[in-house]
């Protein structure tokens, strides 16, 4: 089997990861910014699978496990949030959500 | 195995780059579920099926349907996409494009100054997975389920006040 160069697939992480930055830097809505943070959780686990790929190692997968338990907390809490914000400011546009004052 | 390799990680960045563009959250979420896809088979291809296979059923498989939920219940409309259009055009992104190639080239750069290692190259199948998990990390295991629990704890205490704010039901 034709094996994978550990560059590629770091690199390939790093640009996604890149590409997530990217929408949190450029989006004004709230949900597009949960789903970039998707993105580079997602990147991050990409690297480590790459690197237990390349080491063959379980470890690599037991982080990608761990970085899904986190994902999923933070998008249920913070989608619970974001319908919260919604509810008080009639919006999810952060450039409207920024007088948060208690 | 190589070009399925370089296919799937062309489509996978391809459909990241159309999630943060796209003004439409549903197209923006069909996009990443793509991605996923992609990621997923990459996953395989690095001989980590139990990985891949998580990802399918937990992010793809659960994340996106919350993702679909919020959207339903938020019902954005037209004005929000209008809303967005200005910070999709190349005067705003073209600043944060170079400060992340910048990033890119970093990178690059280091690996060219030290390098990859020797590798060892083979499948991980999930029972060597899940040996580690339930031995050397089962702290870590732990954690994790508690981190769950937080999760689930808060979603249940902010969810009643999200659907409806001010209790007008009662």
């Amino acid at each position: 089997m034709a094996s994978i160069p550990l560059e590629a697939g770091l690199l390939l992480a790093a640009v996604l990861f890149i590409i997530g930055l990217i929408g949190i830097l450029i989006r004004r809505n709230i949900l597009f910014i949960l789903l970039s943070i998707e993105i580079l959780l997602n990147a991050s686990g990409l690297a480590f699978i790459v690197a237990g790929y390349h080491w063959n190692q379980p470890d690599g997968q037991v982080m990608f496990f761990f970085i899904l338990t986190m994902a999923a907390a933070e998008v249920a809490i913070g989608l619970a949030l974001a319908l919260l914000m919604f509810h008080h400011f009639k919006t999810l546009n952060i450039d409207h959500l920024t007088r948060m004052r208690g | 195995m190589n070009v399925t390799f370089y296919m799937a990680a062309g489509v996978a960045v391809i459909a990241t780059v159309f999630v943060v563009i796209s003004l439409n959250a549903v197209h923006a979420l069909l996009f990443f579920i793509v991605s996923l896809l992609a990621t997923s088979l990459i996953f395989y291809i690095l001989g980590a099926p139990f990985a891949a296979m998580l990802v399918i059923i937990i992010n793809a498989g659960a994340i996106m349907v919350l993702f679909v939920f919020a959207i339903m219940i938020l019902n954005l409309g037209p004005h929000v996409a209008e809303y967005e259009r200005p910070s999709v055009q190349p005067r705003m992104w073209v600043f944060p494009v170079i400060l992340a190639l910048i990033l890119v080239g970093e990178f690059v750069y280091v690996f060219i100054q030290h390098g990859a290692g020797a590798p060892t190259k083979g499948a991980v199948e999930a029972k060597e997975v899940g040996v580690a998990l339930f031995g050397p990390y089962v702290l870590a295991v732990e954690m994790a389920s508690m981190l769950l629990l937080a999760g689930l704890l808060g979603a249940y205490h902010l969810g009643p006040y999200a659907i409806n704010p001010r209790g007008e039901t009662e």
